[in-house]
């Protein structure tokens, strides 16, 4: 007890209630945040404090992006050779134009892939860009991205990239929307089998790297999946949260047991999480918004 | 001239919540990011004491359970780093007095915070992990703290000595 004679009483007698005083705070936030479920005191204080740090994410994230594609950059620099040389004969400026095409050449091609997308299943998209992450500290598995209620998102719509279900929307600000990836373990995600149509229940396992997997328990318990079959959304009514026949993942292995009533298979998603970039949200067609939709009517 | 010290303080601790989450997920080592946010509180504490650091360690854990990407209970990380900003606070005399010490403050610091955090998830069924995984998280997320105090407590303890209001300052030299 070093401090009683360090410190002033002045400046340890505060101290003694304030410390409590915050303890106390805190867990009045949690209390009033837990209990009252849907609608919580606190979604408003979600909502300014998103409509602020939002668009800060948002501006760092552009900042930020054409540093982080380094290896996507070297990929596509091969091809671009040629133009690069000639471009930096012509003028120093256009060079640092083209060091930036990868990145733009990648966002194209994503770009591409969820116009095809949109096509193919055609719901209509509001393609949008995931701007952060958050951290494994925190236990739950969600992103921001860069569209929001200004754009025709709103919570519960389904979210998806060219390679198959990525989440649904959980929060929605003015220009940013929190992701839930299916992966977070309070995921659950009805999916149906491509073979046989069979139903079940995806549930995420928490790990959204390369030991990212997702477990179906299958409610008919005589169907026997088969290793990679693909799974797809069984949809909900009216599509929320999520649509149907987006595809989820494959089945990697199958377990029973004679003491579980259903069986359990574990599916690989489709959807690499530690590479998120472009990603579609799936909006009622003829929203209106800030942001052009990708539907399957429009030909580009 | 105390607006302009609090709009500093604000910044300070929007970037690191910022940075968190939009900045250091190209480098995470299994999802677990640097604690920045958990550093700037203890920073807080060394440089002004338990009562300041709980109060900025409430105010930071908040904006951590607030702003997007964040989908948990409210008010988690807010409790984690009221302890730690007092706790810090308790032992900044020691912290201070050399660089080493200072960096291994942070260290249990980010293992107290991370752990209140993850524990305050099973009690309240939210976002809980299991037990693997937990120790796992932990374990990556203290030892990315202790990988950046060396660059960050000395940088940041001159920031804070510089926002330090005179009159604290002149209560001190009683």
């Amino acid at each position: 007890m070093h401090g009683h004679r360090g410190d002033g009483l002045g400046e340890r007698r505060p101290s003694r209630r304030v410390v409590p005083l915050l303890l106390f705070a805190a867990l009045t936030v949690m209390t009033l945040d837990a209990s009252s479920g849907d609608g919580s005191p606190l979604d408003a204080a979600r909502t300014v404090v998103g409509n602020v740090v939002g668009p800060v994410e948002t501006a760092t994230a552009d900042a930020v992006r054409p540093f982080s594609d380094v290896s996507g950059f070297v990929q596509s620099n091969k091809a671009l050779r040629a133009e690069i040389a000639r471009l930096r004969a012509r003028n120093d400026r256009l060079e640092s134009q083209v060091a930036t095409s990868g990145v733009d050449r990648q966002r194209l091609q994503e770009l591409d892939g969820l116009t095809r997308v949109a096509r193919d299943t055609g719901y209509s998209l509001v393609a949008a860009r995931v701007v952060a992450r958050g951290p494994s500290q925190s236990f739950s598995h969600t992103v921001t991205i860069d569209a929001g209620s200004s754009s025709g998102v709103r919570a519960d719509m389904t979210v998806l990239n060219n390679q198959g279900l990525v989440g649904r929307v959980t929060r929605v600000t003015r220009t940013t929307a929190t992701v839930l990836l299916i992966v977070d373990r309070d995921s659950v995600v009805g999916g149906r089998l491509g073979s046989n149509l069979e139903i079940g229940f995806l549930q995420g396992r928490g790990e959204e790297d390369d030991r990212g997997r997702l477990d179906l328990d299958l409610v008919d318990n005589t169907v026997m999946p088969a290793r990679g079959d693909a799974v797809v959304t069984w949809g909900s009514t009216d599509g929320v949260p999520y649509v149907a026949g987006i595809p989820i993942g494959r089945v990697e292995a199958v377990f029973s047991s004679p003491r579980e009533s259903s069986r359990q298979a574990v599916i690989r998603p489709f959807v690499d999480f530690t590479a998120l970039d472009a990603v579609g949200v799936v909006v009622p067609a003829g929203t209106d918004g800030d942001r052009e939709l990708l539907t399957s009517g429009r030909q580009q | 001239m105390t607006a302009v010290r609090w709009a500093g303080l604000a910044a300070l601790v929007v970037a690191a919540t910022v940075a968190q989450a939009v900045v250091f997920p190209y480098v995470a080592v299994e999802g677990v990011v640097p604690n920045l946010a958990l550093v700037v509180v203890v920073v807080a504490a060394f440089s002004r004491g338990p009562e300041f650091a709980a109060v900025l360690g409430f105010c930071a854990g908040l904006l951590l359970d607030l702003a997007p990407p964040a989908d948990h209970v409210a008010g988690r990380w807010a409790l984690a780093l009221v302890l730690v900003g007092y706790l810090a606070g308790r032992v900044r005399r020691d912290a201070r007095s050399s660089t080493v010490t200072a960096v291994l403050v942070v260290g249990a610091c980010s293992f107290v915070g991370t752990s209140v955090y993850a524990l305050s998830g099973l009690v309240l069924q939210d976002a809980a992990p299991d037990a693997g995984s937990m120790i796992q998280v932990i374990a990556i997320s203290v030892l990315w703290d202790l990988l950046l105090a060396p660059l960050l407590v000395p940088a940041l303890l001159r920031v804070f000595d510089r926002l330090r209001p005179q009159r604290i300052e002149s209560r001190i030299g009683h």
